[in-house]
């Protein structure tokens, strides 16, 4: 993940912050606009160096088409974890065998590791606990089989990344790298 | 427009359940837990109030009381882990 | 009351139900790491459903189309700040000590974290971290 140039990560920040003026005044006046665009241009110019790495990078369509396509699935595993909650609370027995399970992620850049974490907390039964690197330690409402019963280290990993990372991380490889 | 005093009754005994594990405890982090999900409560009933009294300036409020209990919530965890 | 107003205070009322399945979760779960479990996802969703169903009953109700903007906003906002909260709150709650609870069935975050203290006392003592 190299650096782009100065001139793309500075017109990258000028178009995320004019997006979020926008998005918060929710006008399009004429005099707004103007306004916003200017600040976008005064702020962007001392914050770029620490708000995006890859610049206009960001913006290739093969990224833009993975994450309009990762807020549907996003919002569906949401639902779904919602309904497995309510199923737990509802159910007289609380059906629970929570414990703490150990997942590796292949993804590399800050930005990517944080979104996972953050889509792990809201997908069913798991929470995010601590990342260290490249481990992820996930607090999990019922522990499967399949992970419990695993002889080595190394299983345990494997079949445990299987269940929580993996239908992440094919989005979040393309989009944030 | 009627329907609005359900969802509130609603909302109102959701923040009582909250209150109840705050009041009993019996750990410290159980009670931010409480708070944490009555923060997120407040948030959505000011939105509600916006179009209750049919004012958009409000959802900004509600908007600046998410950042604010945000905050907030993240200072008592470091609290917890004794960072601070 | 038309199809965009009905559509918000549908979303609105199951909002409203996920909060109190969170408040009940918080009630029932027996310790503090499942109740942040099941108390965190359903606030998160159920403010999403409240927020942005108030947004389109706006609409519907003859507001301006700038509502729906701003509560698309501030939902977007809770979904990107909610789980970081629980994330700091669960590691907050673990390094302070609390136990897990009795049935459950494995821990390796407490394996991880033994196996660490033991590398960096078996190197030096390296008192003070973050």
């Amino acid at each position: 993940m190299g650096e782009a140039n100065r001139f793309s990560r500075y017109a990258y920040t000028v178009i995320v912050l004019f997006l979020i003026w926008v998005l918060l005044t929710a006008s399009l006046d004429r005099q707004e606009l103007i306004f916003g665009f200017l600040l976008s241009l005064f702020v962007a110019s001392f914050t770029y160096p620490m708000f995006t790495s890859r610049g206009l990078g960001n913006l290739h369509p093969r990224r833009v088409a993975y994450a309009m396509a990762y807020v549907p699935y996003f919002l569906w595993a949401m639902i779904m974890a919602n309904l497995d909650v309510a199923y737990r609370v509802l159910h007289p027995k609380r059906p629970i065998r929570p414990g703490i399970v150990h997942c590796k992620t292949v993804l590399k850049s800050n930005t990517g590791k944080l979104s996972l974490a953050n889509s792990i907390t809201l997908t069913p039964g798991t929470i995010t606990l601590d990342v260290d690197g490249e481990d992820y330690f996930i607090h999990w409402i019922w522990v499967p089989d399949e992970v419990l019963g695993a002889k080595t280290e190394g299983e345990h990993v494997e079949n445990a990344s299987r269940n929580i990372t993996r239908p992440f991380e094919k989005f979040l490889k393309v989009i944030f790298g | 427009m009627i329907g609005i005093n359900v969802y509130l009754a609603l909302i109102a005994i959701a923040t009582l359940l909250a209150m109840y594990r705050f009041l009993v405890g019996p750990t410290t982090p159980d009670r931010l837990v409480a708070v944490d999900i009555m923060t997120t409560i407040t948030t959505g009933l000011m939105v509600l109030f916006a179009l209750y009294y049919g004012r958009m300036i409000y959802i900004s409020v509600a908007l600046v009381y998410a950042v604010l209990a945000f905050g907030g919530v993240i200072a008592f965890a470091r609290y917890l882990e004794g960072g601070l | 009351m038309n199809v965009l107003s009905a559509t918000g205070e549908a979303l609105v009322l199951i909002g409203t139900f996920f909060y109190f399945l969170s408040a009940l979760g918080l009630i029932r779960m027996p310790d503090v790491y499942n109740r942040m479990q099941t108390s965190t996802k359903s606030a998160t969703l159920g403010s999403l459903g409240v927020i942005i169903g108030t947004g389109l009953w706006a609409v519907g109700m003859g507001h301006s189309v700038a509502w729906i903007v701003q509560t698309v906003v501030v939902a977007t906002f809770i979904l990107l700040t909610n789980p970081i909260s629980a994330h700091a709150l669960i590691r907050g709650a673990y390094r302070s000590g609390i136990p897990l609870w009795n049935g459950s069935v494995v821990d390796k975050y407490g394996e991880h974290l033994e196996a660490k203290a033991e590398a960096a006392e078996n190197e030096k003592d390296e008192g003070d971290g973050e």
